[in-house]
């Protein structure tokens, strides 16, 4: 559980709210901030309390058996929202499966958000239209198609940025090395924003890495900032130097956001096989959002009409997706063949055409075959 | 990685470059030639077809772009596209750092938006490190995605053996992606299908993996500038009646030969061409099998597992009253590629071959 374990030094954490929620000052990050205003502040809040209300109903309809897993964020609330916030809209985003409040932050609906995790679908939304990629399983996988796409939005003369979030476990995948490799030869406008949230599973930080993982970027060539993943405002700030270096030309960056992930790898982990309790109480000291309260607070924002308010969105924000969840009608079974090819394929037309003679069968004899 | 100093030869570019933006630095240090447009029938190798296909792709589509290692200033191992990035520009020519996984990972990312990337692997062995983007990534993005994202990426491979290469410079590899959905494999064997395909395979919004047999890459043919039959459709390249010989790739040479040996002991083999071996044309095949009643596959690749199986199988099945005799099949042996000393025995070649159309016609066990 020790610091050194984990890899975790705060040394050279970029931080700008203390876990107390004292606004920390820095020369070098609070001018990306100016233009942040209160209203801006409470609605990065409102954004954390919401992913978290829906991560607290995802999980319970999961034990509910309506959906068949769920990856919780709980604690990863700051790295998501305030890295997802800074982006635009034309920006491109490849995540990974745990990335629900970047959805969130992206547009993606609700039910959206959910199909993947009934079954009914393998990615929940359309890409184009939030910007953002299917869900890539493979760890790492996606780091090389963030890069691929920044290289061709640099073709494109556009400043639009490729954002590729990953976790600390896939710094130690072969593509997320070679993304890093080809965005540093090319140029690429991409961030590779790495959530290390100190745990693959039951695996440590400490055995993918010796080093802060911020320090392998170095050796590619890519400039790197550590940054506390629960620091809503900062993880704000160091996203924003990172896509203003990309959007002018300046290439790729690494954020390493040291974050922890309070909940277990999904709804089917035991996190208590393998996770000291006390390390779980020490990060829940470090809750991001317990840390936005209290900055909000210090600045008299925290008002219980706020309070209501957030409590209520969130709420609505959870019956949405009840209701959308349990709305989700299961597909039709020729579907299983739909889009295999975007080009008409013989051998899979005789496929599913005998696939559904097969099926009629069972109607015509009702029921009695 | 690439372990092609044999076939390779030392690259004039000036190298240890530490500065620019990958290929961005990197402009031919010779004046390239201006190749010629194909605009009526030419006699090209295998190799020119090919280059002269990329490039007319290239012409026809700004969102055609090609990446892989070596392919700028060298023109790629086998020269396939020598001159296009003197001609288009290492923007669409890209030299990419030695790691197939990212060649076709950034790829995808290409694809995603809007591009049509053409993608290089060495040789046919060094597509493994590639190997999950292509069957994870590549093959399932439009399916995962029902049907929004297009994977229009086309993947050539230098395959085959035959040519008296190092250890992983002779493999056929087909078999793992025939046996992939969401993927289209071809296999060319000659200059005109050749550039027909390598066109077809580029304007398909599905992915191709595009076969080259890499021991005709220097043989001659006359060349059109037509896109030819469809992609999909196998080629009846000798008619004949009493047995069906299907193969692809550097083999289709060898049957044809075969064929001709036959013919002169009064034996008419009908030699189809594959051309598409995902999916495979079953109904050209079907129609000359219901017409033979014997059947015999070759393919340099090995037995088990691999596409000579799946045919017979799936001929047995909608063609058993027709059949005389059992599908035999003439392949290489289930070993790892073998030095070149013992490549040919390994490889099928042209008794082989007919000692497999003896078998079908009950001639010999």
């Amino acid at each position: 559980m020790s610091d050194s374990f984990t890899g975790y030094t705060p040394a050279n954490l970029l931080q700008l709210v203390s876990p107390d929620g004292a606004r920390v000052a820095s020369d070098t990050a609070d001018p990306w901030l100016e233009d942040v205003s209160a209203a801006d502040l409470v609605g990065l809040y409102q954004d954390m309390v919401v992913v978290r209300r829906i991560d607290t109903e995802a999980t319970a309809l999961q034990r509910q058996g309506e959906l068949g897993l769920w990856p919780p964020l709980l604690g990863q609330e700051a790295a998501q929202v305030g890295s997802a916030r800074a982006l635009r809209p034309d920006d491109f985003v490849f995540t990974s499966y745990r990335e629900n409040a970047v959805a969130w932050c992206r547009g993606v609906s609700l039910t959206d958000i959910v199909r993947v995790w009934r079954g009914n679908a393998q990615s929940g939304w359309d890409p184009y239209s939030v910007g953002m990629a299917a869900p890539a399983i493979i760890i790492g996988a996606q780091t090389l198609h963030a890069t691929g796409w920044a290289l061709g939005a640099k073709f494109d003369g556009t400043d639009s940025v490729a954002v590729a979030y990953f976790g600390d476990g896939a710094t130690s995948e072969g593509d997320v090395s070679e993304a890093l490799v080809f965005a540093a030869s090319f140029q690429a406008p991409v961030v590779f924003f790495c959530q290390n949230n100190q745990w693959a599973i039951s695996e440590p930080v400490g055995l993918q890495s010796r080093a802060n993982l911020v320090d392998r970027a170095l050796g590619f060539g890519i400039p790197g900032i550590r940054v506390d993943g629960n620091d809503v405002l900062a993880v704000l700030a160091a996203t924003r130097i990172a896509l203003d270096r990309a959007r002018t030309g300046g290439g790729p960056t690494f954020i390493e956001a040291v974050t922890y992930r309070m909940g277990p790898h999904t709804t089917a982990d035991d996190p208590t096989r393998y996770r000291p309790a006390a390390e779980l109480e020490e990060w829940k000291a470090k809750d991001p959002i317990l840390r936005v309260e209290r900055l909000l607070d210090w600045g008299g924002l925290l008002t219980a009409e706020l309070v209501a308010q957030t409590t209520g969105l969130a709420d609505a924000a959870a019956a949405e997706l009840r209701a959308g969840c349990i709305g989700l009608a299961d597909p039709e079974p020729l579907t299983v063949f739909d889009h295999v090819f975007a080009t008409p394929n013989a051998t899979l037309d005789r496929q599913r055409t005998e696939y559904a003679h097969y099926l009629a069968s069972f109607e015509t004899t009702g029921g009695n075959a | 990685m690439t372990m092609t100093a044999m076939t390779r030869p030392t690259a004039s570019a000036p190298l240890g470059q530490t500065t620019g933006a990958g290929g961005d630095a990197r402009e031919p240090v010779a004046a390239p030639r201006t190749p010629e447009p194909l605009e009526t029938t030419t006699t090209l190798t295998m190799a020119k077809a090919i280059n002269a296909g990329l490039r007319q792709a290239m012409l026809d589509d700004p969102k055609v772009v090609l990446l892989g290692e070596d392919i700028g200033l060298l023109g790629g191992v086998f020269r396939v596209t020598q001159d296009l990035l003197a001609e288009f520009g290492a923007r669409r020519v890209i030299d990419t750092p030695l790691a197939e996984s990212a060649i076709i990972g950034t790829a995808v990312g290409l694809a995603y938006r809007g591009y049509r990337p053409v993608c290089e692997i060495q040789f046919d062995g060094f597509i493994f490190p590639g190997f999950d983007q292509i069957v994870s990534q590549v093959a399932k993005l439009h399916y995962r995605s029902q049907g929004r994202v297009s994977m229009p990426i086309t993947i050539r491979v230098p395959f085959g053996g035959g040519i008296g290469a190092a250890e992983h410079h002779s493999e056929s590899p087909e078999a793992y992606f025939t046996h992939t959905s969401g993927l289209r494999v071809v296999a060319v064997s000659n200059p005109q299908d050749a550039y027909g395909l390598i066109r077809q395979a580029i304007a398909s919004d599905d992915p191709v993996l595009y076969f080259e047999p890499k021991r005709r890459y220097h043989v001659k043919g006359e060349v059109s500038p037509e896109l030819g039959q469809p992609m999909e459709r196998a080629a009846i390249v000798a008619a004949g009646t009493d047995v069906t010989l299907l193969c692809y790739g550097a083999l289709v040479t060898t049957a044809r030969d075969a064929a001709l040996a036959a013919s002169d002991e009064g034996v008419s083999v009908e030699v189809i061409d594959l051309r598409s071996l995902s999916p495979v044309d079953y109904e050209t095949i079907e129609a000359s099998v219901r017409k033979t009643g014997r059947l015999v596959i070759t393919h340099e690749a090995a037995r088990s597992g691999g596409l000579g199986g799946e045919i017979a199988a799936v001929i047995t099945e909608r063609c058993f009253d027709y059949l005389e005799a059992a599908p035999v099949r003439v392949t290489g042996f289930d070993i790892p590629y073998p030095a070149a000393k013992l490549e040919s025995h390994h490889l099928p070649d042209l008794d082989r071959i007919l000692d497999g159309v003896d078998r079908a016609l009950g001639r010999r066990r």
